[in-house]
């Protein structure tokens, strides 16, 4: 009787527990923030770690990007809200474009805490190198048994070197020129295509000073063209947008020079508990 | 003299307008048909990393155990099923795309029963050998979602394309047919959990 009693509870626990799992399946969606304005290597939504903590990592990462290219972010966030860490990694990694955009190679490590799981997303560039076993064997031998003690830091800092050492020699440093000696070229381009504009219409109007006699209708090709440059202005209403993208990384002080160089992630990677 | 010019500059205006905007509209829609062609050649290139995979994973489990003859068998049939079913990614009707889900979803759930199968034998557990290929394998079942679900964002954006007013009418014409997309395996909403941890 006791054991029936028993096995019901078990079984009870069993179906519940199914019955969560194909719940928080279906409708788990973790809402990826926006790709930040200022671009770095370390953004802790939780405050895990203190600012001493966060701003060596940083750094370290920074450093290292600025020798290899690659770039390698932290994400500490509380929960996946259900969301498998694997996919929700690749899915950020790929629309916030770590890495450089030739090489696709970004690394993301996703932390949730709540959920005690850690993540190591690949770029494409980086799979060859940092195989999803070896991801695997970082975060079992290196990450985990570090959180498990509670030291957050310690498992970020010695798994991201462990990284270091996977990736050694693969990714040829195209040093990043540092910002503060980069002057962005585009808005000096439009400055003189603007003097050579206003000087052109000086010396037009000059010219045809007392020409402006003749027919004041529209001429065949003038409505032709006329009507094609509205054609052209009124779809074209996604270029706006592209441009000076680099500015946002002037301001925090720290961040990767340039910003994430668009880098495509595929799912490549693992995760663990602790 | 100037009579006729204002009718033929119209008509000009118009012809210009209406090949800008077709232009527009096929261009887009090529574009996007063609992207959705790639993202479905990741897909299969997912499925198929997976079943390199599976090929190294089962040379291990006879390897190193004397394993259950017919799980392994099972594994090795859905296989070469799953091997044998490719579409072409100008063929994605939804004839051929069920018929490779079904492949596909055929050797995941033989090779999940394997998987747990191995839980009973923990030599094999611990052989790191086997370990490496369960974490490669972890990821790629992530490729493949990953993989599959850009696919099916790429279709949607292909869709929203060729079903917008007034593109809808002239997308039949241009022979703009609409994508199959790859709709979740029945029977097995949640992923292969390769991890089983029945810890006794």
């Amino acid at each position: 009787m006791k054991s029936q009693k028993g096995s019901m509870r078990c079984l009870k626990t069993l179906i519940l527990i199914c019955f969560l799992g194909i719940t928080s399946q279906s409708n788990a969606q973790y809402d990826i923030p926006p790709k930040p304005s200022i671009q770095t290597s370390v953004y802790d939504y939780i405050r895990l770690l203190n600012e001493g903590q966060k701003s060596s990592l940083e750094r370290k990462l920074i450093t290292y990007s600025d020798s290899t290219s690659t770039q390698i972010v932290v994400i500490i966030i509380p929960s996946t809200q259900g969301e498998n860490i694997n996919y929700l990694g690749a899915q950020w990694g790929q629309k916030w474009g770590i890495g450089q955009e030739d090489e696709d190679n970004g690394v993301l490590i996703l932390l949730a805490q709540n959920d005690r799981k850690i993540a190591i997303s690949t770029g494409y560039g980086v799979e060859e190198y940092l195989t999803d076993a070896l991801a695997k064997r970082i975060i079992e031998r290196i990450i985990v048994p570090q959180f498990k003690q509670g030291n957050y830091y310690q498992g970020l800092n010695k798994g991201t070197d462990a990284v270091f050492q996977v990736l050694t020699g693969s990714f040829k440093g195209t040093p990043q020129q540092n910002r503060s000696t980069n002057i962005p070229i585009g808005p000096f381009l439009i400055f003189i295509f603007f003097v050579i504009l206003v000087i052109l219409s000086r010396i037009n109007r000059n010219r045809g000073g007392n020409g402006g006699a003749g027919s004041s209708s529209y001429d065949l090709w003038d409505i032709i063209i006329l009507s094609n440059m509205g054609r052209g202005s009124y779809g074209g209403s996604s270029s706006s947008s592209g441009g000076f993208g680099s500015g946002g990384s002037f301001g925090g002080g720290g961040g990767f020079g340039g910003g994430f160089g668009g880098g495509g992630f595929g799912g490549g990677g693992a995760s663990g508990g602790w | 003299m100037k009579k006729w010019i204002i009718p033929v500059a119209i008509v000009l205006i118009v012809a210009i307008w209406g090949y800008n905007a077709y232009k527009g509209f096929y261009n887009t829609g090529i574009e996007y048909q063609e992207d959705a062609k790639t993202k479905w050649s990741n897909v299969e290139s997912a499925y198929q990393r997976r079943s390199d995979l599976i090929g190294n994973l089962v040379k291990t489990v006879q390897g190193a155990a004397d394993f259950e003859k017919s799980t392994l068998e099972s594994v090795i049939s859905a296989r070469a099923k799953a091997t044998s079913v490719n579409i072409d990614a100008s063929n994605l009707n939804a004839e051929n795309m069920a018929q490779f889900q079904q492949a596909q979803s055929g050797l995941t759930s033989a090779l999940s029963r394997l998987l747990v199968t191995v839980e009973r034998y923990p030599d094999l557990k611990a052989n790191q050998n086997f370990r490496e290929l369960q974490s490669q394998l972890e990821g790629t079942e992530n490729r493949i979602n990953v993989a599959r679900d850009r696919y099916n964002e790429q279709v949607g954006e292909y869709e929203k394309h060729i079903n917008r007013f007034p593109n809808n009418i002239f997308a039949g014409w241009v022979g703009f047919e609409p994508m199959e997309r790859y709709k979740a395996d029945a029977g097995s909403e949640k992923a292969p959990d390769v991890e089983f941890d029945f810890k006794n």
